[in-house]
């Protein structure tokens, strides 16, 4: 899809919105496709560049990634697991009603 | 008035080991000096007990005769660093009582070489700003204009503040697209980003995986390489993490650079630049060149995208990565009807503006339709930036650049994203390369604000980085203090 058609609207911000679940107050929704288009904008200028024979790089480290055995190598730390939770019970984390 | 204050990381170390004065005294000087200084807001949480317990131990092991290299030493650690039962927020209001249960392995190399910590630095929330505008807790002050509330550079501003300060001896940093160099400049302290692979990323709170590396701010070159030694080092928790060993940075510290060629970029002399930076900056390659260097004209032809390149793949890394922020498993809930609404207004309660915007960009860049378009292609970009490195690292040993277009600006006036991503455009190409860069002070400009020059070196070349830097920093001979640092 050519970048053309990609301008940012208030309903592409709703959708993006949405799919990042963030709460976005109708307030400051204006300003924000502003500077989404502005942004936008502004890294379009990699069009310029000719990357037909580029390979993309999604790691510059140069080594393969280590693999190790599949093994437990920690273990029986439920309460440390559970100690940063909002809301938790019975060894669970507890989240609002998702079956009715 | 404390005498103890002047004394840097190496020679704090050796005072330490002749006994002149105990760990003990030397961490109450800090304690008083963040006193002092506390109008900077630096610090978002001090741990004096705990900082006291550590120098006791170390004088214990001074006494004993079982000294280790940074034995007694007070330093700060930047609030992205997962600390023990110690908060780390992020300087994000969504993690504003997050309590780790696990230490993160960079710190816990520097509790293992006996360093004492005095507590958690501001930072910009998840790392994302180059002012620390963007911190929950508000902005942090740069120590060097007593009448002029003046930035001091992000997102490591906090960890920079408090080094010029002389409010911490040193203070770990990350670095991600500057975020290391760039305040370091503004504060005129040293700022070291490691090659992409040195330091663990495990523990370290996750804003772009593939260029977050982190790296120390210090006052000199050689504290620098002192504070490095215990930081890197291969880890088995963090699969990016290099299973290379680093030479002991300290026999580096007087190789000296003759016969050493230095390449000066063109792409980096734009407009834009303020004169004072191109005079200090012209000056420092003619110390490089007294100093026995050959100053070659290099050319890195993709630099003007390397920003552009940034805000697709940071953005992008940052919006998968701040997924886990949902209110069920750690950080800030707040409560709704159903599950989605509660993630949605969590999320965006609990995010400042711009990790908001950080989010939403990468979110787009990623999504369907467009992936291809801007994600894709800005991983292919990447490959030319680094190549370009690789290309101009056959022909020379380093490269000498200005760290940053402008000293320091006030606080409060940049409120436009894009100019604020500008700081970067000296930083971010070689953290896209992975390569290893520091920024150190070589003057002041008119207005009395510290000028920051870069040397890039080759990926793993971090011993000779620090030969060069201190070839430049005893050229430079600052010795300037900062008007708000602690007496």
């Amino acid at each position: 899809m050519s970048k053309k058609e990609s301008i940012v609207d208030i309903p592409t911000v709703n959708k993006i919105a949405r799919l990042s679940r963030l709460n976005i107050p109708e307030a400051s929704k204006q300003n924000l496709t502003n500077d989404l288009n502005n942004i936008l904008g502004f890294v379009a200028q990699l069009d310029e560049v000719n990357t037909s024979d580029v390979k993309p790089l999604a790691s510059v480290t140069g080594h393969k990634l280590p693999l190790r055995s599949d093994k437990v190598t920690d273990g029986n730390i439920e309460d440390l697991v559970l100690k940063n939770a909002p809301e938790s019970s019975g060894g669970f984390f507890v989240v609002p009603k998702v079956i009715e | 008035m404390s005498d103890l204050l002047k004394f840097d990381l190496l020679s704090a170390s050796i005072a330490l080991k002749n006994k002149e004065f105990s760990s003990l005294e030397l961490t109450n000087a800090y304690f008083e000096a963040i006193e002092q200084t506390s109008a900077l807001g630096a610090y978002l949480e001090i741990v004096k007990d705990h900082s006291i317990n550590m120098a006791k131990a170390s004088d214990k092991n001074f006494k004993n005769g079982t000294a280790r290299p940074l034995e007694g030493l007070p330093i700060g650690v930047k609030d992205m660093f997962c600390t023990k039962d110690i908060k780390t927020t992020a300087s994000s209001k969504i993690l504003e009582n997050f309590c780790p249960t696990y230490e993160s392995t960079v710190t816990q190399n520097l509790w293992d070489d006996g360093a004492v910590m005095l507590g958690k630095l501001s930072c910009d929330e998840f790392a994302m700003g180059s002012s620390n505008e963007t911190a929950a807790r508000g902005n942090v002050i740069n120590p060097w204009l007593k009448n002029i509330k003046m930035s001091p550079g992000g997102s490591s501003g906090g960890s920079a503040s408090a080094v010029a300060a002389r409010s911490a001896l040193a203070a770990t940093g990350t670095d991600t697209g500057g975020s290391i160099r760039q305040p370091a400049a503004f504060c005129g302290i040293t700022g070291l980003k490691p090659t992409y692979g040195r330091c663990s990323r495990w523990g370290i709170v996750a804003f772009s995986s593939s260029l977050d590396q982190a790296g120390p701010l210090t006052r000199t070159v050689s504290d620098a390489a002192l504070m490095l030694n215990s930081m890197a080092g291969h880890d088995k928790k963090d699969s990016t993490s290099a299973n290379l060993e680093m030479p002991d940075l300290m026999n580096y510290l007087d190789k000296g650079i003759k016969g050493k060629k230095i390449g000066i970029p063109k792409e980096y002399t734009q407009d834009g630049i303020s004169d004072d930076i191109v005079t200090f900056y012209e000056k420092s390659i003619n110390w490089l060149k007294e100093s026995g260097a050959e100053i070659l004209p290099v050319s890195l032809p993709h630099t003007k995208y390397a920003l552009p390149v940034y805000y697709i793949i940071a953005p992008a890394e940052a919006s998968s990565n701040l997924a886990r922020y949902d209110g069920v498993r750690y950080g800030k809930r707040n409560e709704a009807a159903s599950l989605d609404e509660m993630y949605e207004v969590t999320r965006g309660n609990g995010f400042g503006e711009e990790v908001k915007r950080r989010i939403m960009i990468g979110t787009y860049v990623l999504s369907s339709g467009y992936y291809d378009a801007y994600y894709l292609k800005a991983q292919k970009v990447r490959r030319l930036i680094k190549e370009d490195f690789d290309n101009v690292f056959e022909e020379v040993d380093y490269i000498l650049t200005p760290s940053t277009p402008t000293t320091s600006f006030e606080l409060g006036k940049k409120q436009d994203p894009l100019s604020m991503y500008l700081n970067d455009i000296f930083t971010v190409p070689a953290s896209l390369a992975g390569m290893p860069g520091i920024s150190l002070p070589v003057g002041l400009d008119k207005l009395g604000l510290p000028i920051g020059i870069q040397l890039i070196a080759n990926s793993f070349d971090e011993p000779g980085l620090i030969s060069t830097a201190r070839v430049l920093e005893r050229s430079a001979e600052f010795n300037f203090i900062a008007d708000g640092a602690a007496k």
